[in-house]
């Protein structure tokens, strides 16, 4: 009995402590953002009202209760700029994932045919421009990508092109950075899965009269959809509420969510419409980490 | 249900030119690195023919198998299937199947989809491959199991399923690599009926590749046995037994005992061979005659006879024999037979298997008990040293 005791105290903790954290560093916090997301903006500080005053007594925190309204979820809906922007972080984050997900795949399927030793190598050569801050990647490719940049550079010298061609501030840029950035997100799920699958079932598949591309389709294909799944997600998410890539790379005509979120926070100092924009994102992700959650324990079940 | 499955029906394609054999490996020779795995193979298969590729692992056997399926390209010689050569040919276009040794069922389809697997690629209509999956499940008692997914099968039954699927083809020439490897003792000798009972009903030609030499000798017709990318002796299971042609073969296939010697004198179809394990032995001329020099004498232990005092001549039927005195080192007893290492008085070993015929032990034999051992001339295999 006792000796269970013993046991049992640090493990019912350990079991808490995920909880704890949830509590303490999502929902605490999203419970403020909501608050603020129903309150108006006002020029004060801070740059909202009400305020709770716990200390003004339970009359003065009734009215306050009364005053939160969900208007800046009515102006969300009606406002084009932020359904637009809604609409163009879907779009972008769509995009990237499928151009990951092809650009991705044969990257990780040929990791993954590699022999064991090279296959280490490989996996250290993805990860390693993690060492560099993602910021300074960033940089670097507006470097190579502005006017007199190393691409350019080059399609001049190979005359490809016969003036340099405008790479910053476009959709392409953006698109360039956002696979850069997030392509071993996309790859070591995908390799994972890969690097599991018996290399004797493509052989099956051949020997029962399957040509190559049949193999793939029939069976590595459908095999690795947990890793599939889990890279799609894994970028998807993410990509709809990047910020960085877009503002430094896009052009400024269309914004994605995250750098309205930002306008209207610093710039426009409308902390209520910033936040509730934050809120409609994040029901907008719950759909998609719904799915990612379930696949996973389908994984694990899978797994047993 | 399955006796009514016509024969002729799965064995349309299984039978060539009359004369001609079906599968003609040709000096077949494969290479990893500087390891030469498979080194010059030459070998002809008959239709209808069951027959084992046996050797210890990294022997080539393997790889051998992976030459005629496709998934390796021999570097020389070539592999005529019908008289046709085969050997750079893609796995999906051989008219061969293999059944994998750990199966390689597809996890994501379910027994009926597995089986259909290959017939779907053949581009046959949906209504022949319902009927030959039908056919397939039926013939390897799977009835009531095709929406099953292979994890929700057992080991015995995923076994079924990859040997229905190899079959589903209608191949000219079935693979199987270690097919019984993963049951357990008591279903794999079942399962080695059954499939015996398969080919013969289907006429169709099985190579099997195993490293279990009872299973070869029980299953095939003949066995290749294959040791550092050669083929040592290819001969039916009893005359590989009996006659194996080499001393490694004797001794990789069942236990043996070997006494080295030299031959002294012939005697009309008799050698007489001095050995310095167990004095001078009689034993019968082998068919290809050999000259002088050093042999190895070879005696199965089942073939040597032990007594207490001495052979039993009956009456009239005076043989020449050859007569071991020793006493009882070492008992294992296995059931159904007993092994006795006998210390012979000229200071070798010998082992000899006893039936035990009576359930009383009346006539074991106890530690250290003067024994003799006895066998006659024709019970002998001379190899060369």
């Amino acid at each position: 009995m006792s000796s269970r005791r013993i046991f049992a105290r640090p493990a019912r903790f350990a079991a808490i402590a995920p909880y704890l954290w949830m509590v303490l560093f999502f929902l605490v916090p999203f419970g403020f953002v909501l608050k603020i997301g129903l309150s108006q903006t006002a020029i004060a500080q801070p740059p909202y009202e009400p305020v709770f005053d716990l200390t003004a007594g339970w009359e003065a925190l009734k009215t306050a209760f009364a005053a939160l309204s969900i208007d800046n979820f009515k102006l969300l809906a009606s406002d084009d700029i932020y359904v637009f922007a809604y609409v163009r972080s879907l779009t972008v984050a769509l995009t990237a994932t499928a151009l990951l997900l092809v650009i991705g795949y044969p990257i990780a399927y040929g990791m993954a045919r590699l022999p064991k030793r090279w296959q280490a190598v490989a996996m250290v050569l993805v990860i390693v421009p993690f060492w560099t801050s993602f910021l300074i990647r960033i940089y670097a490719w507006i470097n190579i990508l502005q006017h007199d940049g190393l691409l350019n550079q080059i399609l001049l010298a190979l005359h490809l092109v016969s003036q340099p061609v405008v790479w910053l501030s476009t959709d392409t840029a953006m698109y360039i950075g956002i696979v850069y950035s997030y392509l071993p997100f996309m790859i070591l799920p995908l390799y994972a899965t890969l690097a599991k699958m018996e290399p004797v079932l493509e052989e099956a598949a051949s020997d029962l009269g399957a040509p190559p591309l049949q193999v793939f389709w029939l069976v590595t294909f459908p095999l690795s959809l947990p890793g599939v799944g889990a890279g799609v997600l894994l970028c998807f998410i993410p990509i709809v509420g990047e910020f960085v890539i877009p503002d430094l790379l896009a052009g400024s005509n269309s914004l994605m969510i995250g750098q309205t979120l930002w306008l209207e926070f610093f710039t426009n100092k409308d902390w209520p419409v910033a936040s509730a924009a934050a809120i409609v994102l994040l029901v907008v992700l719950l759909v998609p980490l719904l799915l990612y959650e379930r696949l996973q324990k389908r994984q694990l079940e899978q797994g047993r | 249900m399955t006796d009514e499955l016509p024969k002729t029906d799965l064995a349309a394609d299984a039978h060539p030119a009359a004369g001609q054999p079906l599968l003609r490996i040709e000096g077949v020779a494969k290479t990893f690195g500087t390891f030469r795995a498979v080194d010059g193979v030459s070998l002809d298969i008959k239709a209808g023919e069951f027959f084992a590729l046996l050797g210890p692992s990294g022997c080539g056997k393997t790889t051998l198998l992976r030459m005629l399926a496709g998934f390796e390209a021999p570097d020389e010689g070539r592999i005529l299937l019908d008289g046709k050569d085969i050997a750079q040919a893609l796995p999906h276009e051989r008219p061969i199947n293999m059944m994998f040794q750990n199966y390689a069922l597809f996890p994501h389809l379910s027994v009926r989809d597995n089986i259909a697997f290959g017939l779907k690629r053949a581009g046959l209509a949906r209504t022949e491959i319902a009927t030959r999956v039908a056919e397939m499940v039926a013939l390897v008692k799977l009835e009531g199991l095709e929406k099953r997914k292979p994890d929700q099968l057992s080991g015995g039954q995923r076994q079924r399923v990859a040997l229905a699927r190899a079959l589903a083809r209608r191949p000219k020439l079935l693979l199987l690599d270690e097919p019984l490897a993963a049951l357990d003792k008591k279903l794999r000798e079942n399962t080695q009926g059954e499939l015996m009972e398969l080919q013969r009903r289907l006429g169709m030609t099985f190579i099997i590749v195993t490293h279990d030499q009872e299973e070869a000798m029980t299953m095939a017709d003949r066995i290749g046995v294959m040791k550092s990318g050669k083929l040592a002796q290819v001969a039916p299971p009893r005359e590989l037994y009996e006659a194996p042609r080499s001393r490694w073969i004797a001794e990789f296939v069942g236990d043996i005992n070997l006494f080295d010697g030299e031959s002294k004198l012939r005697d009309g179809h008799r050698l007489v061979i001095g050995t310095r394990d167990a004095g001078t032995l009689v034993v019968a001329e082998p068919r290809e005659p050999v000259g002088a020099g050093r042999f190895a004498v070879a005696i199965r232990p089942e073939k040597i006879k032990l007594s207490r005092r001495g052979p039993v001549s009956e009456a009239g039927h005076e043989t020449t024999l050859n007569r071991l005195d020793g006493v009882i080192a070492d008992i294992c007893y296995l059931g159904g037979s007993t092994t006795y290492k006998v210390k012979l008085e000229t200071g070798g070993m010998v082992q000899a298997s006893v039936a035990n015929s009576a359930r009383l032990d009346v006539d074991a034999y106890s530690l250290n008990q003067h024994v003799v051992a006895w066998f006659t001339p024709d019970d002998c295999v001379v190899l060369p040293s």
